[in-house]
């Protein structure tokens, strides 16, 4: 995975809550069978005015001129900006698949959906909860000020304005360090092997209908 | 010391390490596949050279994309080539690794969520994960069961762990007796316009109270599956005899001295009564109706009787908003009355509801009775061939074809729309899906979400009525 330590990025406002990940990535995009590609499907729905189909070419389809991703100041975007409970419904791991496709590497709300939130530590996505106050500035700061950028910071676990404010935000030690690193998570786990072996041996012994097998 | 919930049982039974930075290993006892979420899984595990941890911790069937006609074709049947290769490919990672899979012609095939709890492969006491948030719905039993990523489904892969940290503790408890007609979908949808769609973040959920332990399995499993509508990836029903009797005899229960020593553990699987929640949330469930959704989440439910909500009535401003939007996507004017809402289509089916009593209820409703003419479609998809068989014996597809409705093969079908079965743009569908999401069962496709037997009643008026006036 990908480490994240700093990142520095024009702000895109994306204003809606609970914006779902059948919204992020239409199930018909979910027919892949790789982790790759799926960035020109973000917003699908949103994104362009025709139905979308997986293996088209995606610069020849009509934009939506209203959507946010498609006004020039945004088109270079690497940090989203969110309402509420954003990332709510389905588990498909193609909605932080299609954001870090996209260009994004920062999302920031004041909820995230927690199977999504999850989802993002492991593509080297940072979900980064601000209080909704602080959210709504951001949002006010960004569309009044083409270019707006926000710098986030990992490690100090914080998010700075162009004009110096600085907010601290919460993360959990694991994750970030996992992130920090781009670690493995699966290499993390497989280090403590015997400590798994050592539980399946004592599950086995008071509870062997787990262990039955097949049928 | 106070006493346990049943997901601090849950939780410190799978505790295999818990780490000095607050997350945890938990062990998992069962991993259920489909052919979605697995192949980039199956994929990383082959990049890294790793081998499945213990094979017979899963089980697999394609569901997502599997049409619901012409079976008999088996993956010949897929017209789509895209979804066509993602079964053949979730084949070829089972067979590869040796993991049982019941594939596309096989009778034991169907929806992952109703397959795992009629093979007897979901049992009390287990922690389940899919690579789907509806695995929430295993729940039912007594389990610690919620939905997973794709790098997860790795992870349980190869390692048959997951890193996790301890949610917190949320009753949901549902008082007094169900007025007949009402289901455990509208108990579910009443509770999430409750509570809200973000309500249940962070917590995991267990539902209680009289009107809970009076339902069936099928009702609780309806309820937990949509756990994850109101935010919470993990919802529960203590263990009872209700759950005993139906696990009683099925594929993969325990038999003989095993079951008898299962049976007392699963006894033990409740919240303690001086168990201390975080929060706890009183439904009077006398007080529910017939529950519609009119907008495009979960949480935008009224009973069958109410009115679609004025924008103008709604002071949180983020939530005005949504309602605007919500009701140009559905094409409707606030104030409508939910009965006076125009209907295209007609889903029964789905995770949440396409079980063999969902599939009683909607037939005892439709039963005698026509398919409106001004509906174009109104289909009923069973979730296994095992609960299609059943229904058949039980002359329940008669009576749906009788009355005018489709009988199809089993699969996910129109929830999601993966595979052919799609609303068109501008339609609206009563469905007793879970997710009434802009786009979600097609393309600029309108969804209202309902139990069986409102479906039903839909069906056969062409509108919303309240199903109780059709059984009186």
């Amino acid at each position: 995975m990908r480490a994240f330590t700093q990142h520095k990025g024009i702000v895109a406002p994306m204003d809606r809550s609970n914006v779902d990940t059948d919204m992020i990535i239409p199930k018909q995009f979910l027919k892949s069978i790789k982790r790759t590609g799926f960035g020109p499907n973000l917003f699908d729905e949103l994104r362009y005015l025709d139905e979308g189909k997986p293996d088209q070419d995606c610069s020849q389809r009509p934009l939506n001129p209203d959507f946010v991703l498609n006004q020039p100041r945004y088109q270079r975007a690497s940090v989203l900006l969110a309402r509420r409970n954003f990332g709510c419904g389905s588990s498909r791991e193609h909605a932080p698949w299609a954001l870090e496709d996209f260009g994004f590497r920062v999302i920031i709300a004041p909820s995230f959906a927690d199977i999504f939130y999850n989802n993002c530590f492991k593509n080297g996505l940072l979900p980064i909860v601000l209080d909704e106050e602080i959210v709504d500035r951001l949002f006010q700061e960004t569309y009044d000020n083409e270019g707006y950028e926000l710098a986030v910071d990992l490690a100090a676990r914080t998010v700075t304005t162009p004009f110096g404010e600085c907010f601290p935000f919460e993360v959990d030690d694991f994750r970030r360090h996992c992130l920090l690193n781009g670690l493995d998570d699966i290499g993390v786990t497989l280090e403590d092997a015997d400590l798994i072996r050592a539980y399946e041996e004592k599950r086995r012994q008071t509870a062997p209908w787990l262990f039955a097998g097949g049928h | 010391m106070a006493g346990k919930t049943l997901y601090d049982k849950l939780w410190d039974d799978h505790l295999v390490k818990q780490r000095d930075d607050g997350s945890a290993l938990i062990y998992i006892d069962r991993h259920l596949l489909h052919e979605v979420t697995s192949p980039q899984a199956f994929e990383g595990l082959r990049l890294a050279g790793r081998k499945p941890w213990r094979i017979d911790a899963n089980l697999a069937t394609p569901d997502h994309n599997v049409p619901t006609t012409e079976r008999d074709k088996g993956i010949d049947g897929i017209v789509d080539p895209v979804s066509r290769t993602q079964v053949e490919t979730l084949d070829r990672n089972c067979d590869e690794f040796g993991i049982l899979e019941f594939k596309i012609k096989d009778q034991r095939q169907g929806i992952v969520h109703v397959i795992g709890p009629e093979q007897g492969a979901t049992l009390p006491g287990m922690s389940i994960v899919c690579g789907d948030s509806h695995t929430s719905t295993h729940g039912a039993f007594g389990c610690l069961a919620h939905g997973i990523g794709t790098s997860e489904v790795e992870h349980v892969l190869a390692t048959q762990c997951l890193v996790q940290k301890k949610m917190k503790n949320m009753l949901v408890r549902v008082n007094g007796q169900l007025a007949p007609g009402v289901t455990g979908k509208d108990v579910v949808l009443a509770i999430i316009g409750t509570i809200g769609t973000a309500g249940g973040t962070g917590y995991a959920v267990e539902f209680g109270g009289e009107a809970i332990r009076s339902l069936s399995m099928e009702g609780r499993m309806t309820i937990c599956n949509m756990a994850i509508e109101a935010g919470a990836r993990v919802g529960m029903v203590a263990v009872d005899e209700t759950t005993i009797e139906y696990v009683r005899g099925r594929p993969f229960a325990p038999k003989g001295d095993a079951w008898d020593r299962a049976v007392a553990y699963w006894r033990t699987l409740h919240s303690d009564p001086d168990a201390v929640f975080d929060k706890v949330v009183e439904i009077d469930g006398a007080a529910i109706k017939p529950q519609v959704s009119w907008g495009t989440s979960p949480e935008m439910v009224t009973s069958v009787d109410g009115r679609v909500p004025d924008p103008a009535q709604e002071e949180d401003p983020i939530k005005r908003e949504g309602i605007v939007r919500a009701l140009k996507y559905m094409g409707l004017q606030p104030n409508q009355k939910i009965t006076d809402i125009r209907l295209d289509r007609v889903f029964i089916g789905s995770c949440t509801n396409s079980r063999i009593e969902d599939l009683r209820e909607a037939a005892r409703v439709v039963k005698g009775r026509k398919v409106a003419p001004t509906l174009k479609q109104a289909m009923v998809v069973p979730g296994s061939g095992l609960v299609k068989a059943q229904a058949e014996r039980e002359g329940l597809d008669k009576i749906f074809i009788e009355a005018g409705l489709e009988w199809r093969d089993p699969g996910c079908s129109m929830c999601l729309a993966m595979n052919a079965d799609k609303l068109g743009q501008g339609e609206h569908c009563a469905s007793t899906s879970n997710r009434n999401f802009e786009g979600r069962q097609g393309f600029g496709g309108r969804t209202h979400l309902v139990s069986p037997a409102m479906a039903a009643a839909a069906a056969v008026t062409g509108h919303f009525v309240d199903v109780r006036e059709l059984l009186n």
